[in-house]
């Protein structure tokens, strides 16, 4: 598959008052054509910070580039200037943000902030790009189009303001959309309604997903291949049905026992991962899943374990997964 | 069912005085809960379940109803009383970044209620309570000096256990108290209010918007729309046989976390969003999105009956 975008070594960190927040610590992924790639872990992993990377909205400085570079069509967005920049974002690579009240301009009407995007980009007459807004609201089913791109943010609700952003995100046909919690300020049968709309839309118009959520129930439901992150680094890729069905990092595991599932028996204890994650202003040297993995060895704690290769599709992070490993068997069905 | 109610919700309403007339938050619900079970509270966002919690330990004062609480009406009690009967009802909240004071210590956070309270001889048998509870919740007396900001999330929401278990209640509502967790943080949390509840026999109403969570949690589950209870059955039986539209719609929204099932279920699509709390019509709330409403739902608001046994439901058409 050719791959939209490619994520090489990415680092990012933010110099602060007490130090260096290595926020991203050198990860690699791809995104195919077409394909639906779910980040996914908690808050504090760097998945947002990578995706404000890939589209350069970080606050710099705070924010710096250590290291890596993020290919976009075989371009390093990294080398591009602020200009070129704005050139790509909106256009080529649009990105839906988790707060649908707040990313909106709340004193423009919302026909003018898509109308915005298109005259810039498309070199559209007033006209046109009006004309355009309203089939772009149309698609995504907001309903009585013509009236409303003359109404404000405020007048919308949270469902509604969501199909906005996704319309303003799609109305100059990016490659690459990037959806930051898409759904996680919106009502679960809101929640649905946007869902299947993104999957419509993909569909119709062929772009790269890059879905960014904490919701396992959503990354089972969208994605092609899930990228789990921890303490700004990724521990496995894969599938997702290798994800589901064959978890292989420790911590995969642990946080698919920690949700509830609705086929499961109510006396069943909830796995919890004790502790919290580790402090990112002095990441950890060996593992960063060490601290709280019930399986950790000697050498996690000193010693970085790389991503074992035998997999073309799915790799983890893990020193049980070195073949010279002893064979675990504690393991029931679920790996806890 | 099991013994008698612990609590006796009946008829309880909550209406808001807003510009152009009444927002009906809570428009008339009754359930009861026994002891030491866990009920449930499920709905969307504005569909007044917070408000029905709030209502029930009287933060917000009720617009009518009652609320038996072993054999006396709640609703009907002066501040002062309300004060005394106000040591069984706990309270825990969803935010736990908003609801610690910042300038407190844990101890005196911990400790207020028992100030209030006048709940200990001496000082020495205060910092003795406290450190007790900080152990109930797992966190230890290191903490007792520290002040909120030096906590995680899930610590916190742990001192906030802590603070409502103080007087020794038989009663607490949650409200949404793992919503701004992680999700493995948020099993630590569940898994510390069941055990608790084994442990010191507590009474729970859970309130959440997480279905998964709340069915796991639960024995029993009601759902709101609106201001009114739509369905009221055994967290079981109304996962496996939800009877009214809305609660199928629900349900069926929820995304499971695995790709097999998940990829072959099909949804109900509910069209539009919530309508207006805002002087709502007669008849069922739910009537606009609703793919089985008749005319009847339009003309008059279907009653809350038992449709088989312990298994409620609203709706005219089942």
């Amino acid at each position: 598959m050719e791959n939209v975008l490619e994520v090489k070594n990415l680092q990012i960190s933010f110099k602060t008052f007490f130090g260096e927040v290595e926020a991203v610590r050198g990860i690699t992924f791809s995104v195919g054509k077409k394909e639906t790639v779910a980040i996914v872990g908690e808050s504090g992993c760097g998945k947002s910070v990578t995706a404000g990377g890939i589209m350069q909205l970080l606050p710099m400085p705070p924010a710096f580039f250590k290291g890596g570079e993020i290919l976009f069509n075989g371009e390093n967005l990294l080398e591009k200037s602020e200009k070129q920049m704005q050139g790509i974002r909106g256009n080529k690579i649009s990105m839906v943000f988790q707060d649908p009240m707040t990313s909106l301009n709340p004193t423009m009407k919302i026909g003018y902030q898509i109308v915005e995007g298109l005259m810039k980009h498309n070199k559209m007459s007033r006209e046109a790009a009006i004309k355009k807004s309203v089939e772009m609201l149309e698609l995504v089913a907001v309903p009585q189009p013509e009236k409303r791109i003359n109404q404000y943010p405020h007048e919308f609700s949270g469902g509604m303001r969501q199909r906005v952003m996704i319309a303003l995100a799609m109305a100059c046909n990016p490659q690459l959309l990037i959806a930051d919690e898409p759904t996680t300020a919106l009502d679960v049968t809101v929640q649905a309604q946007i869902l299947e709309l993104m999957k419509k839309l993909q569909n119709q118009l062929g772009m790269s997903i890059i879905l960014i959520t904490h919701d396992l129930g959503i990354v089972a439901d969208m994605s092609d291949r899930v990228v789990v992150m921890y303490a700004g680094q990724i521990l496995e890729v894969g599938l997702t049905h290798e994800i589901f069905a064959s978890p292989k990092h420790p911590y995969t595991r642990k946080l698919l026992a920690s949700v509830p599932r609705l086929d499961m028996n109510r006396e069943e204890r909830l796995h919890s991962i004790e502790g919290t994650p580790p402090d990112l202003y002095a990441p950890p040297k060996g593992c960063s899943f060490y601290d709280r993995c019930s399986e950790a060895m000697k050498i996690c704690k000193d010693n970085m374990p790389g991503f074992d290769e035998r997999s073309r599709t799915h790799q983890s992070r893990c020193w049980l997964n070195h073949p010279m490993a002893q064979k675990r068997n504690s393991m029931n069905g679920r790996g806890i | 069912m099991m013994a008698e109610p612990l609590i006796s919700a009946r008829n309880i309403k909550k209406y808001f005085d807003v510009a152009g007339g009444k927002l009906k938050a809570v428009d008339g619900i009754s359930f009861d809960i026994y002891p030491k079970e866990t009920f449930g509270l499920v709905g969307e966002s504005g569909c007044g379940k917070s408000t029905a919690g709030r209502t029930i330990v009287r933060l917000y004062e009720p617009t009518d109803g009652e609320l038996i609480f072993n054999g006396i009406n709640i609703f009907k009690l002066s501040r002062k009383e309300m004060q005394e009967a106000r040591r069984d009802f706990q309270m825990i909240f969803q935010d736990p970044y908003a609801s610690l004071n910042p300038r407190m210590t844990v101890e005196d956070i911990v400790a207020e209620p028992l100030d209030i309270h006048h709940a200990y001889k001496n000082k020495s048998e205060r910092s003795d309570r406290v450190i007790e509870l900080l152990r109930l919740v797992g966190l230890n007396e290191e903490h007792a000096m520290r002040f909120p900001h030096e906590f995680s999330g899930g610590q916190r929401q742990r001192i906030g256990i802590a603070r409502a278990l103080a007087l020794k209640p038989k009663f607490i509502i949650c409200d949404e108290p793992i919503s701004a967790l992680d999700v493995s943080i948020q099993a630590q949390v569940v898994n510390l209010l069941k055990e608790l509840q084994e442990e010191l026999g507590l009474t729970y109403m859970f309130i959440a918007h997480d279905l998964s969570m709340v069915r796991y949690i639960s024995d029993r589950v009601g759902v709101m729309y609106l201001g009114h209870l739509m369905e009221l059955a055994k967290s079981d039986e109304l996962y496996s046989n939800p009877v009214h539209p809305y609660t199928r719609a629900l349900l069926s929204a929820i995304p499971i976390p695995n790709p097999d099932i998940q990829r072959n279920r099909k949804r109900i699509m509910l069209e539009g969003d919530v309508p207006s709390p805002i002087n709502p019509r007669e008849g069922c709330t739910f009537v606009d999105r609703c793919q089985y409403a008749v005319e009847r739902c339009r003309q008059e608001t279907p009653l809350f009956e038992e449709k088989s046994a312990e298994h409620f439901v609203a709706c005219h058409i089942v």
